[in-house]
């Protein structure tokens, strides 16, 4: 099932209706956590296309295996059957580059933020064999150029623990894009925050995306966040989870948080919260 | 807070003083024998006194206590990195490790002497035995906690587990490492101790035996403070140093690792 081309990363089969090539696809990919007896299923067979530059969001149950569909992509999970294709290429961990970002933001509390929001390239080629060389130079002033994009300037010398959960989720979101990743995969990035910082940082990922425009994977449970953020939200079913809807949101960029509360985004967040719901009673039916 | 600071080591000074001369005065007063309990100017002026006689015992196990000790650590770092990298091989070792640790190593000097004849070797092996334990569990532990998310983060872009560990992994350990070199080192002093007075002719525990049994208890209490001086000075080495390298764990108050 390997994809050959060898010249293009990104191209395929475009999806209906858009002429962008696909830079995600699961095709009938499904994961089985354990064996035998013991086996637990937290994703059926699934189905799901990406093109390059789209903004999905994932909402569903807790528990349905939206986590499991972003491991898969970021190849830290293989798919039990059913193959994933990222880039063009199946695959493999070690290959892809992703960034990602979940909940706890995870810096490391011996270095700067900046230092810390440079670690990525430590790892990555081609700016691995330049770290060393360009790490006070040109890498510094790329960390503190997304540090001002998303209003943390002047906070590059800072120490974590100087900074609010806030601030250090800004700081997450940058270590996840100073490779630039054509990809960027977020597991509730603002599940930990509150109402007021949470819809602070809707923005600063909007423009984020609008700026980078790399595709982008965000897991959440906020319907309002999927709402606002989302080119297109798939609703997944309890676990063991698969896609039930699958929809394409148009409200005009850049959207803002005054326009959630207009008919059209309220109807869409009901519509959403509906389908949920559902999902969750279907899986306690099937439960008893 | 400088301040307070100056204030708390005033006291520490002054509470050392204090314990002195509250022992001087009960000896003075109550006409204790020097037999039982030397005071402690007389402690003093003997160490003076035998101090070319005492240099090269102190050198001794000083030098015993350091080869152990870095032995130690290295044996400690070494199956700490593999403990904690590995939850297999955490799970495997551990009992064995434990049950290694409890035995008491006075026990074991008499093993040591049998195969290797007394004198430095045992006194080197104690060190090593005794000190290598904390180091292992405290990387193990360091290791072990690294946050899973960043793990996950790291290896979507490609790192290698030894990336991992080289940016993470051992950072992280440093302050769990250095809390427990200054348990290590005070472990190992005590071992080399301990072996030199079981089975040894040189070394400030063979000192105090022979003193011991000649009742030259000023002498052995000379060596006492021998020995203490030695363990707050190796103390404070490593205090110094971890200070150095981990200021970062103790300015958040949830990070300190005893």
């Amino acid at each position: 099932m390997m994809r050959m081309q060898p010249d293009s990363e990104f191209q395929g089969t475009p999806v209906s209706g858009s002429a962008a090539p696909i830079a995600i696809e699961l095709s009938e990919a499904s994961v089985t956590f354990g064996r035998g007896a013991r086996a637990v299923p937290a994703l059926s067979t699934t189905s799901l296309r990406i093109a390059d530059g789209e903004f999905v969001a994932l909402v569903g149950p807790s528990g349905c295996g939206k986590s499991t569909i972003l491991r898969l992509v970021s190849g830290l999970v293989q798919p039990t059957s059913g193959v994933v294709i990222v880039g063009g290429r199946e695959v493999a961990a070690r290959a892809l580059r992703v960034g990602m970002a979940f909940q706890n933001p995870t810096m490391l509390p011996w270095m700067s933020i900046e230092r810390n929001i440079m670690l990525p390239l430590k790892i990555v080629e081609p700016f691995r064999s330049q770290f060393r060389k360009l790490r006070k130079t040109e890498f510094r002033d790329k960390a503190n150029a997304l540090l001002e994009q998303v209003g943390l300037k002047g906070f590059g010398n800072r120490y974590p623990w100087q900074l609010s959960g806030g601030m250090l989720q800004r700081a997450n979101l940058c270590r996840a894009l100073i490779h630039e990743p054509r990809m960027l995969l977020l597991d509730e990035p603002f599940g930990a925050l509150d109402q007021f910082t949470r819809e602070e940082l809707w923005s600063i990922l909007q423009d984020l995306w609008i700026a980078h425009k790399p595709t982008v994977l965000l897991v959440t449970h906020d319907l309002r966040e999927a709402a606002f953020l989302g080119s297109r939200i798939c609703v997944m079913s309890a676990r063991p989870g698969r896609i039930l809807d699958d929809s394409r949101v148009d409200f005009a960029r850049p959207r803002t948080v005054a326009m959630t509360f207009e008919p059209d985004f309220v109807a869409l967040n009901q519509k959403l919260r509906a389908f949920i719901v559902d999902a969750r009673t279907a899986s306690a039916r099937g439960a008893a | 807070m400088p301040e307070l600071d100056y204030r708390q080591k005033a006291w520490s000074a002054a509470l050392i003083v204090l314990f002195f001369v509250a022992w001087e005065l009960f000896c003075l007063i109550s006409g204790m024998s020097d037999l039982v309990l030397p005071r402690p100017s007389q402690v003093f002026v003997t160490l003076v006194e035998k101090f070319p006689i005492l240099w090269p015992h102190i050198l001794q196990t000083l030098a015993t206590t350091m080869i152990g000790f870095v032995l130690g650590v290295g044996l400690g770092v070494v199956l700490g990195a593999v403990i904690g990298v590995s939850k297999t091989a955490y799970d495997t070792a551990y009992p064995l490790l434990v049950g290694f640790s409890s035995i008491p190593k006075v026990a074991v000097v008499p093993i040591f002497v049998l195969w290797f004849g007394s004198g430095s070797v045992p006194a080197v092996l104690t060190a090593l035995s005794i000190c290598f334990f904390p180091i292992v569990v405290n990387i193990a532990t360091g290791l072990a906690t690294t946050e899973p998310e960043l793990e996950d983060v790291l290896k979507a872009l490609g790192a290698s587990k030894f990336d991992i560990l080289w940016n993470v992994g051992l950072p992280r350990t440093m302050p769990f490492f250095f809390a427990s070199l200054k348990v290590a080192i005070s472990y190992a002093f005590v071992g080399a101790v301990l072996s030199e007075t079981v089975a040894s002719n040189r070394g400030i525990g063979n000192v105090m035996m022979t003193a011991s049994s000649n009742f030259n208890v000023p002498l052995v209490f000379a060596g006492l403070f021998v020995l203490a001086g030695l363990g707050v000075a190796l103390y404070v080495i490593f205090s110094v140093i971890e200070g150095r390298v981990t200021g970062w764990a103790t300015r958040k108050n949830d990070m300190i690792a005893t």
